[in-house]
């Protein structure tokens, strides 16, 4: 199949060098030195014909046509390994990788299987291209009600952005109950948008959609303004990062936490409430949006190792070198175009690194991490007795909820 | 060439049908409509066309909700002109829009008209060979690709048992379009942002609807689950004599 591009003006590659330098910190590019360190920590490096090192070398020399016209940058998935370990500092998935996959998504090269994902979230609001008046339908049941805020139009004290997956994902459900009952249990006064929820649209903004993205943060940002509340909880990591670190900018400013800052906040209200021993020895995931790219690395463990029974191990690769999932910068909607090119999943390296640690469940804070490292422990024999399960989850047994 | 693209949006099942109290049509109250697949790659054939050898490609609409979204998407891609026709179009059935798009079609003389040869909801058939009626013009259907030169165009058509054929149509005609040359192009939304500060939908009236020659629903329903399934036991003879046993009694044979 013949991708129709735009035609390239012959000066993009100056016009898209100097587009970077504008962006916050932007500059920093210039004093890349080639190290090479970028292109080697990425998980995909090895596989790309323009790994990130590479990209800024074409920047250099006035190639960047090829970058364009190749596919390798939809390999990335912007998990920020390169930008944590480049030694000066250039931000790199947000100004070199992110930036590039916009050029390519408005030239016209974009996998098919990401369109779908970027079409269903224009059109439903969600990603995953399910209705949207069924966003809360997996609250159904738990007792006290979950608070719809459009319907109940009360004040509450935390808005819960529950997110795409955590709604509508199969298996993320069960998880997202779990938190529910949790909230519930230690009386917190909290409700969610449902209906009026739009996709947080970081995934989609780091896979090229600026525009898009803009569109769900306005929707939000609209739904935002209709009630009150006195700070916002979200499940999933990109939501965190994207109310945190890119709504402001858009004006949508509201404190915002990860349920883990949240409910590690309560420990102290919570530790004589974990009654059941889970007798386990588990490995913690740090998911890049909520590790290397907002710095949480504490909270997670401190909650997990208060419930008793528990053995953490630590992975070969943990905390700032965490091993991506590979759902992140599009990565989610990219399996097929991923697997065909490299014939390896990065979730599959993870899965067999939390075997190797001796661990019996690894426990993850991200709703794109349950469904991918089930799915490698399926397909991955020595995997098979490998439990993978929620921080939420693994809080709500040990609580009896 | 000029060429034409009337589209239509159809119930989108994402969401749950419903039928309401007549009996006989869908509840509308929850309705969700999306663009009818096949006149979405009319519009990117229609494109791609026009890229390979010129000309103007036009995209019309009944007025609904997301149509607009739509008309802007195809401006992106790189349509000229759009219309859109206003008004309430509830009750209007495939005969009602072909006489529709006749009307402004005759007004606009395409070379090409690209409209999806099907849709799920095609209940009294199709509009393409109701709209080549109504301009007395040929049709062809199951068109999976085109090529144009001069006054005339050949398409490929899609018979089933996967053969092809090769059919060259001259000016003006109507083409059924089964699939696009390649999957509908993606289109980034910050460009139909752009483009919906920049392009204008040209609106006009609907006229009065025509519905007459469509079939009458006399009743609609989900599928009901029978229980009569009767496993025939024995070899291939002893079976066949008891089918046959069975078509006569039923009055088949």
């Amino acid at each position: 199949m013949e991708i129709t591009l735009s035609p390239l003006s012959p000066s993009i590659s100056k016009t898209f060098y100097s587009s970077l330098r504008e962006l916050k910190d932007g500059e920093r590019i210039r004093k890349c030195l080639q190290c090479g360190t970028c292109s080697g920590i990425c998980p995909f490096g090895y596989y790309m014909k323009f790994p990130p090192g590479k990209i800024i070398g074409t920047l250099r020399a006035e190639t960047f046509d090829l970058v364009m016209k190749a596919d390798s940058v939809w390999m990335c998935v912007s998990c920020q390994a390169c930008t944590e370990f480049c030694p000066t500092q250039i931000p790199i998935t947000s100004v070199l990788m992110t930036r590039t996959k916009e050029e390519l998504l408005l030239a016209g090269n974009v996998p098919a299987e990401l369109q779908t994902a970027l079409r269903n979230t224009q059109q439903y609001g969600n990603p995953l291209g399910e209705s949207p008046r069924k966003r809360a339908d997996w609250a159904a049941g738990i007792q006290p009600e979950v608070k719809i805020l459009g319907k109940t139009r009360q004040p509450v004290d935390v808005l819960w952005f529950v997110g795409d997956y955590a709604s509508y994902h199969p298996r993320m459900i069960p998880a997202t109950k779990a938190l529910a009952r949790i909230l519930n249990a230690l009386g917190i006064n909290f409700g969610i948008l449902g209906p009026d929820e739009n996709s947080d649209g970081d995934s989609q903004r780091l896979a090229g959609e600026r525009g898009l993205f803009e569109m769900m943060a306005q929707k939000n940002g609209q739904a935002f303004k209709k009630f009150k509340f006195n700070e916002i909880i979200t499940t999933d990591p990109h939501a965190f990062n994207a109310l945190k670190n890119e709504y402001p900018a858009l004006g949508i400013s509201y404190p915002v936490r990860h349920y883990t800052q949240f409910l590690a906040e309560r420990l102290e209200q919570i530790r004589p409430m974990l009654k059941n021993e889970v007798a386990a020895k588990i490995a913690y995931h740090d998911p890049c949006y909520l590790g290397r790219a907002n710095g949480v690395y504490d909270e997670p463990r401190t909650l997990l190792t208060s419930i008793p029974g528990i053995e953490l191990v630590e992975m070969a690769h943990q905390r700032t070198n965490s091993l991506c999932c590979g759902g992140g910068g599009g990565g989610m909607w990219l399996d097929g175009f991923q697997w065909e090119k490299a014939h390896v999943r990065l979730s599959d390296w993870r899965v067999k690194e939390a075997v190797a640690s001796g661990a019996d469940i690894l426990t993850v804070a991200c709703p794109y991490e349950p469904p991918r490292f089930e799915d490698s422990v399926k397909t991955l024999q020595p995997a098979s007795a490998l439990k993978v399960r929620e921080i939420a989850e693994l809080l709500a047994e040990s609580m009896g909820v | 060439m000029k060429i034409a693209v009337p589209i239509k949006f159809v119930p989108d099942l994402v969401e749950e049908l419903a039928i309401d109290a007549s009996g006989a049509s869908l509840d509308t109250s929850w309705l969700r409509l999306i663009i009818n697949e096949f006149d979405d790659h009319a519009v990117e054939q229609a494109i791609l066309l026009k890229e390979r050898s010129g000309g103007q490609a036009t995209v019309m609409a009944v007025e609904a909700e997301g149509v607009d979204d739509f008309l802007f998407t195809a401006a992106a891609k790189g349509a000229d002109q759009l219309i859109k026709l206003t008004g309430d179009s509830a009750g209007a059935n495939n005969h009602a829009l072909a006489r529709v798009y006749a009307a402004l079609l005759k007004e606009l003389q395409p070379d090409l008209v690209l409209t999806g040869v099907q849709a799920h909801n095609d209940l009294d058939g199709s509009i393409g060979p109701l709209l080549a009626e109504y301009l007395g013009v040929p049709f062809v259907g199951y068109v999976a690709g085109i090529n144009a030169s001069g006054e005339k165009v050949i398409a490929r058509k899609e018979y089933p048992g996967g053969l092809v054929a090769e059919t060259e149509v001259k000016f003006p005609a109507v083409l059924g379009i089964q699939a696009a040359e390649q999957p509908p192009r993606y289109v980034a939304y910050s460009k139909i942002r752009q483009v919906m500060g920049t392009t204008k939908i040209e609106e006009r009236p609907l006229p009065e609807l025509d519905s007459s020659g469509g079939a009458t629903v006399s009743r609609m329903y989900q599928p009901e689950a029978a229980e009569h399934a009767a496993m025939i036991e024995g070899g291939a003879d002893e079976a066949a004599d008891k089918i046959i046993g069975i078509l006569k009694e039923l009055g088949a044979l």
